[in-house]
């Protein structure tokens, strides 16, 4: 995987303190916003766990600094409110980023599924995420959670039927998607 | 007949905050609001409604604008007429009547010549009567001469001025040694009278000390004393003098320059107007302070300074913030300034935002500061500021936006706003 690049503000210190001033403020939420989804979508993140302080986008070493909890807290926050990511729990310590629509994800699946001419197949949960089938394209890595909820979509269309196996692993979809 | 007095009066010159000049020993004895100048006989005018000030040289009518001011020399005045009591005095305003002199070309008299005899009246406005003690002051003040003192020092007085290390008020209170005299003569005499002049000096402050009313009959030669060794200071001439305090002669020059105000503005010979002259004086004194301070200081810096220069007439925090607060209302060139964070600021009106934050942003943009960022340590250092008052100024900058903060380890930094200069819509994109 080819290595992200990092804008060149990303080595600036105040980068990554809260800015105080209104306006400054706007557009330094609004950059950590596009630096977070594209940092995500290039490392396949789902979860960002705000309390372990490990996901390695809030720290930058090479300048000394990190974010604080509250600035986090901010930036992500700002990301929820825009429907682009969720809290996962109240007390907002793990936020699931959601740098692809569900209703896309959905898409996507639909669309893998008829370029590879499984219109009547069945899958299991654990190929899509992980399988041999799905290696290379861009629904590898996807995260469960995400990955039952597109499903639910397209069941909905009556394009898909989840069903439930005796193991967790087992846990498949049958697809109708003609 | 609007002018009539400019050929009579003597104009004087007021200082860039609306305070008259004074002259060199003058002092102020009182101020009294609301006055009229009248002048009876001949020509006849009025000078309406101003602010008479009476001091130890002149009576000054300022008028109500600020704008002009006249002096009448206490050398013109003459006899000074008691106040009439009379039924009709009881319904007009109180006034006060006196005799003045002109020269030969028209002019008040400065000392002593006698042409033609005018009546002054002072008419008190606004007051219930003349003010409790203006004539006595008047009286005082005339019988003091101070106005020919200073005359006298002015005049030539043999070869003593060569000597000049001596205090001048010494020497015109004795009588002027024109013939020589053999006991002066030759290095003995000048030590001789090096040696008297000492003494002389060393009584003077010896009664000066003795009691408030001894000081303060001594006030001039006290301020005479402080403004000698000031010159002497600066001339470096003190080194001649083999005294230990050789070394200190930096320490001590600063001391005197701050010995500044010779006629500080008191409760008592100003009254009600007190927070208004006050505040004109304090306007023309912080100019000099302001200048090497980066055109800004803060009140505790202002307060010190100022009353180390009043020396006894020490005025409260409250008086120097009222005092501060009445400029907005006077058309003096400093202002008081109030920081977002409460921190009060006295700035003079020629040092304007835009010139310090366009210094700020040249300097958080240069070389190493863009990278690192400045501390108000360091923007204190580049802008000659307190460090306290620079940070202000950076919190300023960057509520405007032209700068942005890095609280990390090494405390608060400032960076240039590079926030503001990145198109967030398409910064990401080319990838």
């Amino acid at each position: 995987m080819a290595d992200f690049s990092f804008p060149y503000f990303y080595n600036y210190p105040p980068y990554f303190t809260l800015q105080p001033v209104r306006d400054t403020r706007e557009k330094q939420v609004e950059l950590w916003k596009q630096l977070i989804l594209k940092y995500c979508k290039h490392h396949k993140y789902f979860v960002v766990d705000l309390e372990e302080g490990d996901f390695p986008l809030f720290a930058n070493a090479n300048i000394d600094r990190k974010l604080t909890y509250e600035a986090r807290e901010v930036f992500l926050g700002a990301l929820v409110s825009e429907g682009k990511a969720e809290w996962m729990d109240k007390g907002h310590r793990r936020c699931l980023i959601l740098w692809r629509r569900i209703q896309d994800w959905a898409e996507l699946l639909l669309s893998f599924v008829r370029e590879n001419g499984m219109e009547d197949s069945v899958m299991t949960l654990e190929e899509i995420m992980s399988g041999d089938e799905t290696r290379g394209s861009e629904l590898a890595g996807i995260d469960r959670g995400v990955l039952i909820r597109a499903i639910k979509i397209l069941e909905q269309k009556g394009k898909a039927a989840m069903f439930k196996g005796q193991a967790t692993d087992d846990d498949g979809v049958k697809f109708s998607a003609h | 007949m609007e002018g009539a007095w400019t050929r009579i009066m003597h104009s004087v010159q007021l200082t860039s905050s609306g305070r008259m000049h004074l002259q060199q020993g003058e002092v102020e004895c009182q101020l009294v609001d609301a006055v009229d100048l009248d002048c009876e006989g001949g020509a006849g005018w009025t000078l309406k409604t101003g602010l008479l000030t009476l001091t130890t040289h002149r009576l000054l009518w300022l008028d109500e604008k600020g704008k002009k001011a006249w002096a009448v020399p206490l050398g013109a005045v003459g006899q000074l007429y008691a106040v009439k009591k009379s039924i009709k005095s009881m319904f007009a305003a109180p006034r006060m009547r006196f005799q003045a002199w002109t020269q030969r070309d028209g002019k008040l008299a400065t000392h002593g010549q006698r042409v033609t005899e005018l009546v002054l009246t002072l008419v008190f406005r606004g007051q219930s009567g003349v003010p409790d003690g203006f004539v006595q002051r008047f009286a005082e003040v005339l019988q003091a001469k101070a106005w020919q003192q200073k005359r006298l020092e002015e005049s030539p007085s043999g070869g003593h001025k060569g000597a000049g290390s001596s205090l001048e008020t010494s020497v015109h209170k004795r009588p002027t040694v024109s013939t020589l005299n053999p006991a002066m003569a030759g290095v003995s005499g000048i030590l001789r009278k090096e040696q008297e002049q000492w003494e002389e000096t060393d009584k003077n402050l010896h009664d000066a000390f003795q009691d408030l009313n001894g000081l303060m009959s001594k006030a001039k030669e006290m301020v005479i004393l402080a403004e000698k060794m000031r010159v002497r200071l600066l001339t470096g001439q003190a080194s001649t003098v083999e005294e230990e305090g050789v070394g200190t002669n930096q320490e001590m020059q600063d001391w005197m320059l701050s010995v500044g105000i010779t006629s500080p503005v008191t409760k008592e010979s100003a009254g009600a107007l007190y927070h208004q002259q006050l505040s004109r004086q304090l306007a023309d004194f912080v100019r000099e302070p302001l200048k090497r301070s980066g055109g800004m200081l803060a009140m505790v810096d202002a307060y010190c300074l100022f009353n180390r220069a009043r020396g006894t007439e020490l005025i409260s925090p409250e008086d120097l913030l009222q005092a501060c607060t009445i400029w907005q209302t006077l058309d003096v060139p400093v202002r008081l300034r109030k920081f977002d964070s409460g921190v009060m600021v006295i700035q003079s009106k020629s040092q304007s935002d835009d010139e310090v934050f366009l210094r700020l942003t040249m300097l958080v943009s240069n070389g190493e500061a863009e990278k690192l960022g400045i501390s108000a340590a360091e923007a204190a250092r580049a802008l000659g500021m307190a460090p306290a008052l620079a940070r202000e100024q950076l919190l300023a900058a960057e509520g405007q936006g032209l700068l942005c903060r890095d609280d990390g380890v090494d405390g608060l930094r400032f960076f240039s706003n590079f926030f503001k200069d990145i198109n967030a819509s398409t910064i990401f994109q080319e990838s």
